[in-house]
């Protein structure tokens, strides 16, 4: 049984505890080609680089190297939920990392911590949540979309996240949160279409210096969040976060050839002292050999704005 | 979690003597650590609520007691009373929102009317002096006060955009009435606040950057963290945060001398969580007995004989000192409540601890070291680290990632690699005024992250081949 979050001593995250039946592993094929797999008897998986027997993989770490039938390998590595994230079958629009990041560090999610979510979506940010109130903390996440909110669910149970989540079909932005949460929270995480429906409502469930988040594409929605948030909150600020990631490639060259202004070319010399590298590759080559970076070119534009407010303390 | 409806005073000590201080995270008590807000991030000050702990705010030197049982959150105000100026629970700022008064149609037609042409800027629209202020002041005008008569005395006030008007009220009050706002110290406060006022002693750290270094680095209950912080603690503080207290946090170091992590002591964090916080040198955790990149990784700036790194604050840190001493070691005494020393965070790794930390390997790894030869660190590193376990490292300079990476790729150690360089931008949010802030921080640093893997066929070490 796959534990993506440990909850108690006896499923602490050893990872030298060898791949069984029934768990999930994420299959590393290439950088940008991961997916989430059931290990299951007599079970095999298919791919570019043929043909993986589950039963090969049983008894093995976490972190191994497999090989299928025609020589061809992919690792094993063990869920979290960053990996679930990119592996995840998107229902809905998704949260990345960036954005998950720093939503859990802004709401000041501790262990212990309980946690509003309204809506679910394909719980991307549900995972990460439940990791960062573990052990005893919670996290109640609702969806007005009632097959969305069973395949949630269907997800949680598959990663061994049950205890720490509960799924439940409610319209937040109609209805508000139950009023058995109301003094009793210590974060809201709000990704619906008209936030400001649903601030009164978690107004009331969060503790008071509590934080709020709202996740929006559309600056409309954050103005008018913004505007319902003055009467209650304070500290009220709109972010926008995004990466920019780089990639290398190796550079060989001739060494001490001119350019036409007559100075070498080359990396200058003391570039060359501060190697360590244990010599896999041969002394005649790293005199000749650097290492360049540059930003990949294409990025993700904008996901969405985050607003965060903290619930204003009362000074009777 | 179950919380008691107690008043703020019976609940600390309830708290504390069930050991549950982490349960009333909301309410300042005896001795817990502060972040003093004044005049909306004008100051940021980090405190300690000892006895004789005080903040001077103008040439006002106020007690801090006034803030111990209050919820952090609250806001206070100084007044002058029988026994000189203190601090006193005010009301939630009105005026910080006040703009939304502002409705558009009237932001929009009083613009219409307004601008700035015929405002002259000679310093002759006030007609309060400053003797005439002082003497409303020792008559025992409030702070609002003194901002009322200043409006009523300014000649060109009327005459400005309603905005405008609002942005020289707000001045006004923040020298004549400034405010105190009591903020619970936490890995996004601490992170921002040294980020704002000290960043070279965090080495630039962002904390977006540092929210995903603990992400990227799966750090949650029970890891056993192996982090290698220069940035004062403020990595270790966070981790141990995320982790709570089950799980080990490993602060290691190169040399004889732990690095400094008084920052750690700002989180506020229970006995049970530094407890989880241990230091052990490289030398103790590496599986060779004399390894050779020990010598020559250890930073010439930390070996200093006898220097008392981990006991004394660092006095150079403006943050930490403000008249009366703060984070000094001597207010770490006994715990008043229970009477009981409490638990330093850093001490010794035990044996056994760590013992099982090269038998299982650590599950998560993070580097932040923007000094030191990040190459060598993640070679050294990186072995100590469980297969399939994450790793995250936070550098200034690209090109050395750049190298850790291909290096990393070529001896087939660890794979899922990325470099990444987080961005962030704060947005301005209100009627008809809403853009990007004026002031944009350009760098946020660059993080390499990956994940370990065993590149053995059978369980030994094989050197495989490009496949």
């Amino acid at each position: 049984m796959t534990m993506m979050v440990p909850v108690d001593d006896a499923q602490k995250l050893s990872l030298k505890r060898p791949i069984a039946d029934g768990d999930t592993v994420i299959v590393y094929e290439r950088h940008d080609s991961m997916r989430a797999v059931t290990v299951s008897p007599g079970s095999d998986l298919q791919n570019r680089f043929g043909v993986f027997q589950h039963s090969d993989w049983v008894g093995k770490p976490f972190g191994s190297k497999v090989f299928s039938s025609k020589g061809g390998f992919v690792f094993l590595l063990a869920p979290t939920p960053q990996l679930w994230t990119l592996v995840l079958s998107h229902r809905t629009q998704i949260l990345y990392l960036p954005d998950i990041s720093f939503v859990v560090s802004c709401l000041e999610i501790v262990p212990g911590c309980v946690v509003l979510e309204s809506g679910t979506g394909s719980g991307s940010l549900s995972t990460s949540l439940a990791r960062a109130v573990a052990p005893s903390g919670h996290l109640f996440t609702f969806d007005f979309h009632e097959q969305r909110a069973s395949s949630a669910r269907a997800d949680f149970e598959r990663n061994g996240l049950t205890s720490l989540i509960t799924v439940t079909v409610r319209d937040i932005q109609g209805e508000g949160f139950p009023k058995e949460h109301e003094g009793s929270v210590d974060a809201v995480f709000l990704d619906l279409p008209q936030p400001w429906l649903a601030i009164p409502s978690a107004s009331r469930c969060l503790k008071p210096d509590a934080v709020l988040c709202s996740f929006s594409p559309c600056i409309e929605q954050v103005q008018r969040t913004c505007e319902t948030l003055r009467s209650s909150f304070t500290d009220i600020r709109t972010f926008e976060v995004l990466v920019r990631s780089y990639e290398i490639k190796e550079h060989c060259f001739a060494k001490s050839v001119s350019e036409e202004d007559g100075s070498p070319v080359g990396p200058p010399p003391q570039k060359r002292k501060q190697s360590t590298l244990p010599a896999n590759k041969s002394e005649k080559t790293e005199s000749n050999f650097s290492v360049m970076a540059k930003p990949c070119n294409t990025a993700r534009g904008h996901t969405g704005y985050l607003t965060f407010a903290r619930l204003t303390v009362l000074s009777n | 979690m179950e919380e008691e409806k107690l008043t703020g005073s019976e609940e600390t000590s309830a708290a504390k003597a069930n050991g549950l201080s982490e349960v009333n995270r909301g309410v300042a008590w005896d001795g817990c650590s502060v972040l003093l807000d004044i005049n909306d991030g004008d100051r940021l000050v980090f405190s300690r609520l000892s006895p004789s702990a005080s903040i001077k705010i103008g040439n006002k030197k106020c007690s801090l007691r006034p803030l111990v049982g209050c919820p952090f959150g609250s806001l206070f105000t100084v007044e002058t009373g029988p026994s000189g100026p203190h601090l006193s629970r005010s009301a939630p700022s009105s005026t910080g929102n006040c703009v939304e008064e502002i409705s558009k149609d009237e932001g929009q037609s009083v613009n219409e009317i307004r601008d700035n042409r015929s405002l002259i800027d000679n310093n002759t629209a006030q007609s309060l002096s400053s003797e005439d202020i002082e003497a409303m002041r020792s008559e025992g005008a409030t702070g609002d006060e003194i901002v009322k008569a200043l409006i009523a005395n300014s000649s060109t006030f009327e005459k400005k955009t309603v905005f405008s008007q609002e942005k020289y009220k707000l001045k006004k009050q923040k020298k004549y009435a400034p405010k105190v706002l009591l903020r619970r110290p936490s890995m996004r406060s601490i992170c921002e606040t040294y980020f704002k006022k000290h960043p070279q002693r965090t080495g630039f750290m962002r904390v977006d950057t540092l929210s995903m270094l603990l992400s990227m680095a799966n750090v949650g209950p029970y890891s056993d963290a192996l982090v290698l912080d220069k940035l004062g603690g403020l990595v270790v503080g966070s981790v141990a945060e995320r982790v709570g207290g089950t799980g080990y946090i490993c602060s290691t170091y190169f040399g004889t001398v732990p690095y400094q992590i008084d920052i750690v002591r700002m989180f506020n964090l229970s006995s049970d969580v530094c407890a989880r916080i241990l230091q052990a040198p490289f030398s103790d955790l590496s599986p060779l007995q004399n390894a050779p990149s020990e010598c020559a990784m250890s930073d010439p700036s930390d070996v200093r004989p006898g220097s008392p790194e981990t006991a004394q604050p660092d006095p150079s840190n403006e943050l930490l000192q403000d008249g009366d001493s703060l984070l000094d070691s001597r207010d770490n005494g006994d715990d008043t409540l229970t009477g009981q020393k409490p638990v330093k965070p850093g001490r010794k790794a035990p044996p056994e601890i760590v013992k099982s930390w090269k038998d299982n390997g650590f599950t998560s790894l993070i580097i932040a070291a923007p000094e030191m030869d990040v190459e060598s660190l993640i070679m050294d590193l990186l072995p100590l680290l469980a297969y399939s376990a994450p790793f995250a490292i936070y550098h200034q300079y690209l090109q050395p990632l750049a190298t850790c990476m291909h290096k990393l790729q070529a001896s087939k150690m660890a794979i899922g690699m990325q470099i990444s360089e987080p961005w962030l931008r704060e947005y301005q949010v209100l009627p008809w005024r809403t853009h990007p802030h004026m002031q944009m921080n350009a760098f946020g640093g660059y993080i390499l992250s990956g994940i370990r893997i065993s590149n053995s066929n059978t369980g030994g070490v094989i050197e495989d081949k490009a496949a």
